[in-house]
């Protein structure tokens, strides 16, 4: 720093100095940014970028009893999923996913617009639709379990009282799936009412009052302007349950583990129970399964930013 | 219908219509849906509660009693004697804490690089970042656990947290924010010969708080609630957090409703009050991607 008057005084033009000076800073300041990005880069490289790496490299190899990678075996673990038992997994997974999809983005959105029309207390109300989102899989799956318990299930319970038939919400192959998705359904509805209303008051209050104006209300209102104006909101929720359904593990490991025969197996549950469960470390062909749950993430991420991206070069 | 909801400038109250008999029975209507609606998504929110306070015998009745009976803590007792909870919700704080700390500084120094440094790659870099975004952590764990067993650090705290040291949600989140930021102020700062860090530490930090906030509750919340990591990474109920405590009082022998309930309602307890109680700022952290 000692040369800098130095220099300065040598230099005629005081703008010319500037330059340099900035130039100088310019250094610096490239060094600051790489020191300042290194925490994040070392935490993405050790555990995001460099698993990538190896999950390609484990999906390839057979392995030992207790997971160490061991011969070479090509993509034979991929074919190995063209079974039956792998095709069903896929098929509850689609289904598991639009079983929580569609009830939970409709649910919202009609929560939303209903509570457009609340004069007094909209703020409140919201709050309380939005309550499930304190809890955790965890938390909402036990509770669940109680709800859905055949010894002296509450939700029976209740049917009982109005007279209705008892269902096996968690022991019957057909029922388990979607006593599975309720549940889901139930925590992520807060999620949606919040983005929703966050959407509907991000809309000008001129469209809304001009849509008046030419006398559409109520539901006319809702179904010509309030939700072709959510568009981008109501896309963006579908695209982030979507993923979030893919990646649901929690419900299905404390309600059913997977069953009853393998009717809630899931991908991710799959890739769960090759890798970790019943000490069976079967790494090679978890991750195989965590490549394929990989390229549907990606894929779904991928239209959402393409989409998005489109929308913001229309406005 | 939804005309009457407008009123506050003087204009539409002149011309506010008189409500008729089709205003009051929409708006009936309306309330009737909304009732129908708000009752199942709050009735395990309300069980939970109840139920807790319930002896075995009267949750074991069918059909099920429904409303409070009386105030037995019986089942709260039971749950703190079956697992650890104690020291459960111990390890899920100290895990939970230690990740929103290291993200807040993460995100915190990674958003000033992109925001007030100039370097070359700036761009490629973010988008890197922020592609980061699209893996699913599941589809990591395995290799992630092998990195961790394999140095030893299954089991422990630092296992827990490793992976989550660092995400580029708040980075995101937070050059958003960042940009806000009046660069008149930035340019005076530095103009008076003040360094990078102590720009960052006293003046952008500080203004930058609701942003923070934001990011630290969502952050939390999400790290409290973790399932399939901490499921997987520790062995010791000395270890494990509240989440996985909850699934070893379900599968454990004494499974019984009254201690599911009353665990359950212990473990929401922090994250319901966050809720509550800062529900302006988990809606800007979790809409963030959703409003521009």
């Amino acid at each position: 720093m000692t040369t800098g008057p130095v220099i300065e005084r040598r230099v005629a033009s005081p703008h010319s100095s500037s330059t340099r000076h900035k130039r100088a800073r310019r250094g610096k300041d490239a060094l600051l940014a790489w020191g300042f990005l290194l925490p994040s880069a070392v935490v993405f490289a050790l555990f995001l970028v460099y698993p990538l790496g190896r999950t390609v490299y484990l999906s390839m190899h057979g392995n030992d009893i207790i997971g160490r990678p061991s011969r070479f075996v090509g993509l034979s673990h991929f074919a190995e999923m063209a079974t039956p038992q792998f095709g069903q997994t896929l098929m509850t997974t689609v289904l598991f996913t639009v079983g929580v999809v569609v009830p939970g983005v409709a649910g919202a959105l009609v929560i939303v617009l209903l509570l457009e029309g609340v004069i007094k207390g909209q703020r409140f109300l919201r709050g309380a639709f939005a309550l499930p989102f304190a809890f955790s899989v965890a938390s909402a799956s036990v509770i669940f379990s109680v709800f859905y318990s055949p010894g002296n299930s509450v939700l029976n319970g209740i049917l009982y009282r109005l007279g209705m038939d008892q269902v096996p919400w968690l022991t019957s192959q057909e029922m388990a799936l979607w006593s599975v998705c309720i549940t889901t359904v139930w925590m992520n509805l807060g999620y949606g009412v919040l983005v929703l209303a966050a959407g509907i008051g991000s809309i000008p209050k001129e469209v809304n009052e001009a849509a008046r104006i030419d006398g559409a209300t109520g539901p006319r209102l809702a179904w010509d302007v309030t939700i072709p104006m959510l568009g981008p909101q109501l896309f963006f929720l579908i695209v982030i349950s979507t993923i979030n359904a893919l990646q649901s593990f929690g419900q299905i490991h404390i309600l059913t583990a997977g069953g009853p025969v393998g009717s809630t197996t899931t991908l991710v549950y799959s890739i769960f129970q090759d890798a970790f469960a019943y000490g069976t470390s079967d790494f090679g062909r978890a991750s195989a399964q965590a490549l394929v749950l990989l390229l549907v993430v990606l894929v779904c991420t991928m239209v959402q930013f393409g989409v998005i991206e489109r929308k913001v070069h229309y406005s | 219908m939804t005309l009457t909801a407008e009123g506050k400038g003087t204009v539409e109250k002149v011309s506010r219509p008189r409500p008729t008999l089709g205003h009051v029975a929409g708006r009936v209507l309306l309330y009737l849906m909304l009732a129908l609606l708000l009752v199942p998504v709050l009735f395990p929110v309300y069980y939970v509660f109840v139920g807790t306070f319930m002896e075995p015998r009267e949750l074991a009745t069918f059909p099920s009693r429904l409303l409070p009976t009386g105030f037995d803590t019986g089942n709260i007792e039971g749950a703190l004697k079956a697992v650890p909870l104690a020291r459960m919700y111990w390890n899920s704080l100290v895990m939970a804490g230690i990740i929103t700390v290291s993200q807040l500084c993460t995100s915190a120094l990674a958003a000033y690089a992109f925001v007030f440094l100039r370097f070359r790659g700036s761009a490629v870099i973010f988008a890197l970042f922020l592609s980061t975004l699209m893996v699913p952590a599941e589809a990591t764990f395995i290799p992630n656990y092998l990195t961790i067993t394999g140095w030893g650090l299954g089991n422990s705290y630092a296992g827990l947290v490793m992976p989550f040291l660092a995400y580029a949600f708040g980075t995101f989140l937070l050059r958003q924010s960042f940009k806000q930021f009046p660069r008149e102020l930035y340019d005076a700062a530095r103009m008076d010969g003040m360094g990078h860090l102590r720009f960052l530490w006293t003046i952008l930090l500080p203004l930058s708080r609701p942003a923070l906030t934001a990011v630290g509750m969502y952050v939390f919340i999400t790290s409290w609630n973790m399932y399939f990591w901490p499921l997987i990474i520790t062995r010791s109920t000395e270890m494990q957090t509240l989440q996985i405590g909850l699934n070893s009082l379900k599968t454990g022998e004494a499974a019984n409703p009254g201690l599911l309930l009353a665990g359950a309602a212990l473990s929401v307890i922090p994250t319901l009050v966050l809720v509550i109680f800062g529900q302006r700022f988990i809606v800007r952290g979790l809409t963030a991607g959703a409003v521009k």
